[in-house]
């Protein structure tokens, strides 16, 4: 995959990827999700990402090669790679803040480096190819548990962790009301994981008629469509005896719609790090006390967000980066045991080389696409 | 509240209502409330930058870093190094700390330049990019070709108008 500037990508021929770093290894990728925050990059809204980049954060594959320095995998090992690299070291990985390594990004301080996720991210190349360099090969990559399907391990990589993590940090207490705005991968899968923790009841806000049915039946949940609402502040007012939910999930980030002031300034002109347009009604409608808890992406520069009413309010707004590897082992059990079927959200499966198409179908939420996933040609080469 | 005999490790019982959601409450926890920390707190983070680094990654490339920070981070990406104009803008912008829009919008001026250079790229190496394959036509034309007709006939006629304006301008000078 090769990104040639906004909304233009191709699949060329790259050089191989070789062990720079002790700790590295080398993955042979079979599957590569196309995540919604690749739209941020594709659509050129992420400061320093350059033209010849590969994207692409969500990925499995087989190690073929490990540095000198790698004990915990072997050559052959099919592995679930978390998206977010992290050395498991520094003081924040110490910590267990694993998306926020300060050993994988050189250019950024305020997050840790990214597969595929521009050079504000440290740039790495992604995992949409057939090859892709993995750092830090003991920590980050998990072998995938015998008998576990591909495309549920891809969605491990960041999906689930994410929409989970975005549950656990709404800090849900049983019979609690909570609002999960964006009815993506992300956005559902954490109106699922919401139940997990005790809700009581479990909203969803999209504009698209076919996410939002599909919302309706898998997490299951409430869902209304914003476009048939005057006001989606007021509406979740009304639906919440007039107090606000308890907690409201941004699942939504800087692509935003539903604002036209929001839509110009952040996605057209690039006046501020993308549209806030769901965080500002997340902070508006949550109730007094309340929890926002953020997993949508933003750029790294400002957004027009109503902070007064955070604070006249006495709002908590916990937001990070998931913490993939943390979450790993409950999750995989969940996936396990039945409890999550994350790949039941998969709807278009493709091959890498019609990666241009991919992300066509994806943006532009063409033929009902929830969830693309790339298949190189290589990947049935084991 | 109603329940059902259903356990799950934190609560004994599942109330009725959300019996059919597999999984309900299976993850309860009582101390999550806002001040429960997300992070596992220790003493190491008193000790600042003093934690055993990994071995670095041998800086072979041109790598910008963020002034703030005093070093390269252990490993990092090489790819697509800064080159070119947008190159040396990018230079400028790392001049200038997270902080400060004057890294961030020279950063997105680099990349717009970098989309020309991209296209001389290409063209020198005798390779003309397929616009309309980069942009996934092909599946706009599959899936939405009402609107991909409609694209390109308000594209077309938006062209002509511009064409019609500047021809009859030029005619009055």
């Amino acid at each position: 995959m090769d990104y040639r500037g906004p909304g233009r990508v191709r699949a060329t021929q790259k050089p191989m990827p070789v062990i720079e770093h002790p700790e590295d290894a080398l993955v042979r990728v079979t599957r590569a999700c196309i995540c919604g925050s690749d739209l941020h990059l594709y659509n050129g809204n992420v400061p320093d990402t350059r033209v010849g980049s590969t994207f692409g954060h969500e990925f499995v594959g087989v190690v073929e090669e490990i540095g000198p320095e790698v004990h915990k995998l072997k050559v052959g090992d099919h592995v679930l790679v978390p998206f977010n690299i992290a050395c498991g070291k520094c003081h924040f990985c110490k910590q267990g803040l694993y998306g926020n390594c300060h050993e994988s990004n050189p250019s950024a301080t305020a997050v840790g480096g990214i597969f595929g996720y521009s050079h504000t991210a440290g740039g790495f190349a992604g995992g949409q190819a057939e090859y892709v360099r993995v750092p830090y090969a003991n920590f980050g990559p998990t072998v995938i548990p015998e008998g576990m399907d591909l495309d549920d391990a891809v969605m491990l990589t960041d999906v689930v962790p994410t929409a989970y993590q975005a549950a656990e940090m709404a800090g849900i207490q049983p019979g609690d009301t909570v609002v999960v705005f964006g009815a993506g991968p992300v956005g559902i899968m954490a109106a699922r994981c919401c139940w997990l923790f005790g809700a009581g009841r479990v909203i969803v806000i999209d504009e698209y008629e076919y996410r939002l049915e599909f919302a309706r039946n898998y997490a299951p949940a409430e869902v209304y469509n914003f476009r048939e609402m005057d006001d989606p502040v007021v509406f979740i007012k009304k639906a919440t005896d007039w107090l606000g939910a308890d907690c409201v999930i941004d699942a939504v980030g800087a692509e935003a719609a539903g604002n036209a002031m929001q839509t110009i300034t952040g996605r057209k002109l690039l006046l501020q790090a993308g549209s806030a347009t769901a965080l500002h009604w997340a902070i508006n409608s949550v109730k007094k006390g309340g929890i926002v808890s953020i997993v949508g992406v933003y750029g790294p520069t400002d957004n027009l967000v109503p902070i007064g009413n955070v604070v006249n309010k006495g709002l908590t707004i916990r937001a990070n980066q998931a913490s993939v590897k943390k979450h790993l082992p409950r999750l995989i059990e969940h996936v396990q045991n039945g409890i999550l079927n994350p790949k039941a959200l998969i709807t278009h499966r493709m091959r890498l080389a019609d990666v241009a198409d991919g992300y066509h179908i994806f943006s532009e939420k063409l033929d009902n696409c929830l969830k693309p996933v790339l298949i190189p040609d290589t990947a049935q080469a084991a | 509240m109603e329940t059902t005999t259903e356990t799950n490790p934190q609560r004994t019982q599942v109330p009725r209502q959300y019996a059919h959601i597999p999984g309900w409450g299976v993850d309860i926890d009582p101390k999550n409330d806002p001040t429960y920390p997300m992070r596992d707190r220790n003493r190491d983070e008193e000790k600042g930058y003093t934690w055993e680094r990994p071995p670095q990654q041998p800086v072979n490339v041109e790598v910008l870093h963020s002034i703030e920070r005093p070093n390269v981070s252990a490993v990092f990406g090489s790819t697509v190094p800064p080159s070119g104009l947008s190159g040396a803008i990018r230079r400028v912008a790392f001049k200038y700390s997270e902080n400060h829009y004057g890294h961030w919008l020279p950063l997105i001026l680099a990349d717009r330049v970098n989309v020309i250079e991209g296209i001389i790229d290409d063209l020198r190496h005798g390779h003309v990019p397929n616009i309309f394959a980069e942009k996934g036509w092909k599946a706009d034309w599959k899936h939405n070709r009402a609107g991909l007709i409609t694209k390109v006939a308000v594209m077309a006629a938006v062209t002509v108008g511009v064409v019609a304006l500047v021809r009859r301008r030029s005619r009055r000078s």
